[in-house]
């Protein structure tokens, strides 16, 4: 052999040495060194985590029929993430997806672009990183086409899902009150505690409005997680740790379902009648409260919408039209959260203020036509002229001057127009202890708080409104004045009023308070806890929906309770005496008409009847009741805006609620022996079975 | 490297009769190559069938059915070595231009439609029932004793291979080579590079042609850069390379996926059959091109470093089989193929730990694969020829 080949083939020997020893150094960094560290990620390479989300608790009534709760059914979800991955962003696979489900891809492409403020609906609320529900009641073969074909559709999901259902036992939709979900929020979800979504993970769905949002905590229970062993294609090979959702609570309500399902009938009809008789009855509230512990029975909103809209994401026509003038909010409760002047139904705060003020509770008292106040003269109802009698039939016949001539004196007694901001005023502060004027406290998360108008109030009002006003006093109307000269004078004239002196508490405003007119604000809510008060002998409870939070199991998580009610600083007395009166009125009073043939000798309810005047509008009808009059157990109310006398429209929608309640002789009762069941429910079967 | 024990068996080859010298060859035998071989191939069929077992399992296939091939293959590919090792192969050089001829026209017909594409690579020929082949593996050995026979007979008074030898070898070994590349196979154009380059330097080629060679490749390296004569493809492996984590899911999938399997298996491995990244096929092509991660990941640093070492013994003994020819030919056949073996092995195995871009080569001896056996085995088959013929004295 050759030197130089010899040589080199030494070369060569070490080199493939060398070679061999960077291999193993390599190695050993890799494996030794750093194996730790690839142990890990090698870990988290075979596992992902699955959110698996709890499965909602059931809202009940009172009985444990279900007014809330969960109908499995097959989701078809999106994740973006993984169609972002593909090349065409995962058009194809969309396409493919919506001739599958019967969709469009522009359906589905605006089902799954992420909201914004410059987004219109439909559009994806939640975390990009989640799969985003497309359909959630997908025909079974489609989803099983899906799953079949996973090739076909990456990115494309289908699985088992509860959806939230209202079924709506006996009419009693309620859906203002029980509320609705909506997908959590990214802000929402890093604010929560536990478990965060993140990855593959079912819809997190959040309590808006109503009871859903009020006790979501309760509702919502607690996810779990399954950490699963994937193949390099993400195909589940095993469970290596699973920590199993916590269900949520049901809640159960005191809403019977049909009682509530009766005063939703029963507005409903006298919204309808009201507007056959001409009357816009735009909106209107109905709402039963048991008297003894001021546990809401039924909760009755108009206008209603059909809570069907929120599942499976709801498009912007759909969001618009709940949220739009046009359809009047119907989201909103009007039973926490519709206000208006509450017109008679309000003298029983204003006798109770006269007797506070000194008025002998059996006195005689004139009632004539009109009473001066000032240079103004304040007429009664029609400027009926009726005469000299007691408290008792001034309210059967809801005389309204005598109230004024009280306010008046009081008003005066006080000082006048000079009387000091905070002189103490009978007629606000028994208003006050009605509950008026500020929030219940109800176990509701939106809720009005009303308005009882005095001095302080008027002059906060007139400094924030004193620059208009006084800019209208010197300019007018121009542009009222051009279709109604006369509505523009008045106004200027009113404006002129303001300005000059409408920080002043004058007589014409303690007189329009004394019977429940003018500035007056107050909700059907708080006119049914005002009413219960007076039936139940002075105790202001805090109404309470939720009774109690319960397991899957049936057994008591924790009983809710309101707080001890408060005492009513009114004479028994007093209160006997309106109770008495008022028991009059369905009888001979202003509500004769609207309880004609009511058989009052066994249900011997009574009540008040509501007729506001607003500026510009019609009438807003109320009518406020407690029976039996014997023992009272539940108090009555209803309010229609725009919807005419007190005593036609919601004089009879009362009635209809009493005689759905108690029966008739063509009409079962709803209630056993007069009582709605006090015990907590047994649960329902299971709920959520396979589609 | 002095063996003078064994020297007597050696002498009377040529003048006993043939099958007894045959006979005695088995004890002429490089024993240490033998059993490191024989070590690896056992390896490699039990990280075939970890490599496969769940995958067969999921298609609903007899779990064994790869090994079993496997096994078969390895058997026919033994008996192919055998039958080389006896052969004398200084007899070969008769053959070469055949060998040549045939290792072409089956490159050729990979190009054509009897050309099949396998796992991405266009480089296989569908032969029926259930065979293929590829003719590129066939090709190394051509080529290898194509060359020995060019550069390994120098003109009278030279020590290396003249001009126009150095000219007409890499002519015909640039035939092939550019076909392979065609296919497009450059993992095994860079095979044949490190081969004609090896031996080249070996037959003791002047430095000038080796620098000049070198000079020469670094250009065309570059103009390929420079011209976007690369396929996207290649180019992302080769950022990957550069950058595993810059696309994880693409390109770079593959040299994290065998970084993480290497990495994961730690000093002593999850336990054979036990590798989790293995089951859930986290790295594609573990039975073949990645055959190493499955080692890796299942007997940690110690089987790794074992592969290592036994693939060192091979190619310790081959080394050592050229230094020991009988003549340059000998010398350049064994320094051909243990320069095959060697950039294969540490291509294939620098690829899944991060040291070299990924392109698809096998492991020598461990790999599954039919046709890469046999090409091993004649290969493996060729270095215990020489050594049976190696000189007297040394």
């Amino acid at each position: 052999m050759n030197p130089r080949t010899h040589f080199r083939l030494v070369v060569l020997y070490v080199l493939v040495g060398a070679l061999l020893l960077v291999l193993l150094g390599r190695l050993w960094t890799l494996q030794v060194l750093d194996g730790e560290r690839y142990a890990s990620i090698a870990a988290q390479n075979r596992t992902r985590d699955i959110v698996v989300p709890a499965v909602r608790g059931m809202i009940l009534d009172d009985r444990g029929r279900p007014l809330a709760r969960n109908q499995s059914s097959l989701v078809v979800s999106v994740d973006r993430t993984a169609l972002a991955r593909q090349e065409d962003g995962g058009e194809a696979v969309l396409r493919r997806l919506g001739k599958v489900l019967g969709l469009g891809y522009d359906d589905i492409q605006q089902k799954i672009r992420l909201c914004s403020p410059t987004v219109e609906r439909p559009c994806w609320p939640g975390s990009p990183y989640q799969p985003i529900p497309v359909q959630d009641d997908t025909d079974p073969r489609a989803a099983l086409q899906i799953m079949e074909r996973k090739e076909d559709f990456p990115g494309v999901t289908a699985q088992i899902q509860p959806n939230r259902v209202y079924p709506a036992p006996h009419g009693a939709t309620a859906v203002q009150t029980l509320g609705y979900l909506q997908p959590i929020t990214e802000e929402e979800m890093a604010e929560r505690e536990g478990i965060k979504v993140t990855g593959y993970s079912a819809v997190d769905l959040v309590g808006r409005a109503g009871l859903e949002a009020e006790y979501d905590e309760a509702l919502r229970g607690e996810a779990g997680y399954r950490r699963v062993l994937v193949d390099s294609q993400g195909r589940v090979t095993g469970i290596a740790e699973e920590q199993p959702p916590k269900p949520g609570y049901h809640l159960v309500t005191s809403i019977d379902a049909e009682v509530q399902g009766a005063a939703e009938k029963a507005l409903k009809e006298g919204i309808d009648a009201a507007r056959r008789n001409g009357s816009p009855a735009d909106s209107g509230a109905a709402v039963v409260m048991d008297v003894q512990t001021g546990r809401l029975i039924a909760t009755a909103s108009y206008p209603s919408y059909d809570p069907s809209v929120w599942t499976g994401g709801i498009t912007q026509k759909k969001y618009d039209a709940l949220l739009g003038e046009k359809s009047n909010n119907p989201l909103i409760s009007r039973v926490t959260q519709g206000m208006g002047p509450p017109g008679s139904t309000f003298k029983v705060s204003s006798v109770a203020a006269a007797i506070r003020a000194g008025y002998d509770l059996h006195g005689t008292y004139n009632c004539p036509g009109s009473y001066m106040v000032g240079s103004r003269a304040f007429n009664n109802f029609q400027g009926a002229n009726l005469g000299t009698m007691n408290l008792h039939t001034a309210l059967v016949k809801s005389c309204d001057t005598i109230f004024y001539k009280f306010a008046h004196e009081m008003w005066i007694r006080n000082g006048g127009k000079n009387a000091p901001l905070d002189a103490k005023n009978p007629m606000v502060e028994t208003a006050r202890d009605f509950g008026f004027g500020s929030r219940t406290g109800v176990d509701l998360p939106a809720e009005s708080e009303g308005r009882i108008p005095d001095a302080k109030w008027k002059r906060e009002y007139w400094e924030a409104t004193k620059d208009a006003s006084c800019k209208h006093a010197k300019t007018g109307y121009p542009n009222v004045a051009k279709t109604d000269p006369a509505r523009a004078a008045y106004l200027k004239q009113v404006a002129h009023e303001n300005c000059a002196e409408g920080m002043v508490w004058r007589a014409g405003d303690a007189a329009n308070l004394s019977i429940g007119q003018g500035n007056v604000m107050v909700t059907p809510l708080q006119l049914v806890r005002a009413y219960a008060a007076l039936a139940n002998g002075g105790k202001m409870h805090t109404p309470r929906i939720g009774v109690a939070v319960v397991r899957p199991d049936g057994s008591v998580v924790r009983k809710i309770d309101a707080p001890e009610p408060t005492e009513l600083p009114v004479d028994d007395k007093v209160l006997a005496y309106m109770r008495d009166a008022l028991a009059d009125v369905p009888k001979e009073g202003t509500a004769a008409g609207a309880f004609n043939g009511f058989d009052l000798k066994r249900v011997p309810v009574g009540g008040k009847t509501g007729t506001a005047e607003r500026w510009g509008q019609e009438d807003m009808s109320w009518f406020a009741s407690f029976g039996p009059t014997k023992d009272p157990r539940y108090a009555v109310v209803a309010m229609v805006s725009q919807g005419g006398f007190g005593a036609s429209t919601s004089g009879v929608i009362v009635r209809n609620i009493w005689e759905a309640m108690y029966g008739t002789k063509d009409r079962e009762p709803i209630l056993d022996d007069g009582r709605l069941p006090t015990e907590v429910p047994r649960m329902p079967a299971a709920q959520g079975a396979a589609p | 490297m002095i063996t003078g024990s064994k020297a007597g068996t050696v002498e009377g080859y040529a003048t006993r009769p043939r099958w007894r010298g045959r006979l005695a060859a088995l004890r002429g035998l490089d024993w240490p190559l033998c059993v490191s071989v024989l070590a690896l191939s056992v390896i490699g069929a039990l990280l075939v069938r970890s490599a496969t077992f769940h995958s067969l399992v999921e298609q609903g296939q007899d779990p064994n059915g790869f090994v079993k091939r496997h096994a078969l293959n390895m058997l026919i590919g033994f008996a192919l070595g055998a039958v080389v090792s006896l052969l004398d192969y200084r007899l070969l050089r008769a053959y070469v231009p055949i060998l040549y001829g045939l290792a072409c026209a089956g490159l050729v017909a990979v190009l054509t439609p009897l050309g099949a594409t396998i796992n991405g690579s266009h480089s296989w020929i569908v032969i029926g029932g259930g065979f293929q082949m590829q003719p590129s593996e066939f090709a190394k050995v051509g080529l290898v004793v194509l060359l020995a026979m060019i550069l390994g007979e120098p003109r009278d008074g030279e020590i290396g291979p003249g001009t126009r030898d150095i000219l007409f070898a890499l002519v015909l070994a640039g035939v092939p080579a550019a076909l392979i590349l065609m296919q497009p196979d450059l993992g095994t154009t860079l095979v044949f590079i490190a081969v004609v380059f090896g031996m080249l330097v070996i037959s003791g080629t002047r430095k000038r042609w080796i620098f000049g060679l070198v000079g020469g490749a670094a250009f065309a390296i570059f103009s390929v850069w420079f011209f976007g004569l690369l396929e996207d493809y290649q180019i992302d492996r080769f950022t990957a390379f550069l950058d595993p984590d810059a696309d994880p899911r693409g390109a770079g999938y593959n040299a994290r996926q065998s970084r993480i399997a290497v990495g994961s298996g730690g000093w002593d491995g999850q336990g054979l059959f036990q590798g989790e990244q293995t089951s859930g096929n986290f790295v594609p092509e573990q039975q073949t091109d990645f055959i190493f991660t499955v080692a890796g990941e299942e007997l940690g640093f110690i089987g790794g470093a074992a592969i290592v070492l036994l693939i060192g013994v091979v190619l310790w003994r081959g080394l050592r089989i050229a230094t020991q020819a009988a003549d340059l030919f000998g010398t350049l056949v064994a320094t051909g193929v243990v320069c095959w073996f060697g950039y294969q092995a540490f291509q294939n195995i620098g690829m899944t730990v991060g040291l070299m871009p990924i392109t698809g080569l096998p492991l020598p001896f461990v790999s599954y694969g039919g046709s890469a056996t046999f090409a091993n085995m004649i290969g493996f088959g060729l270095l215990q020829a020489v050594h049976l013929r190696r000189r007297p004295f040394d």
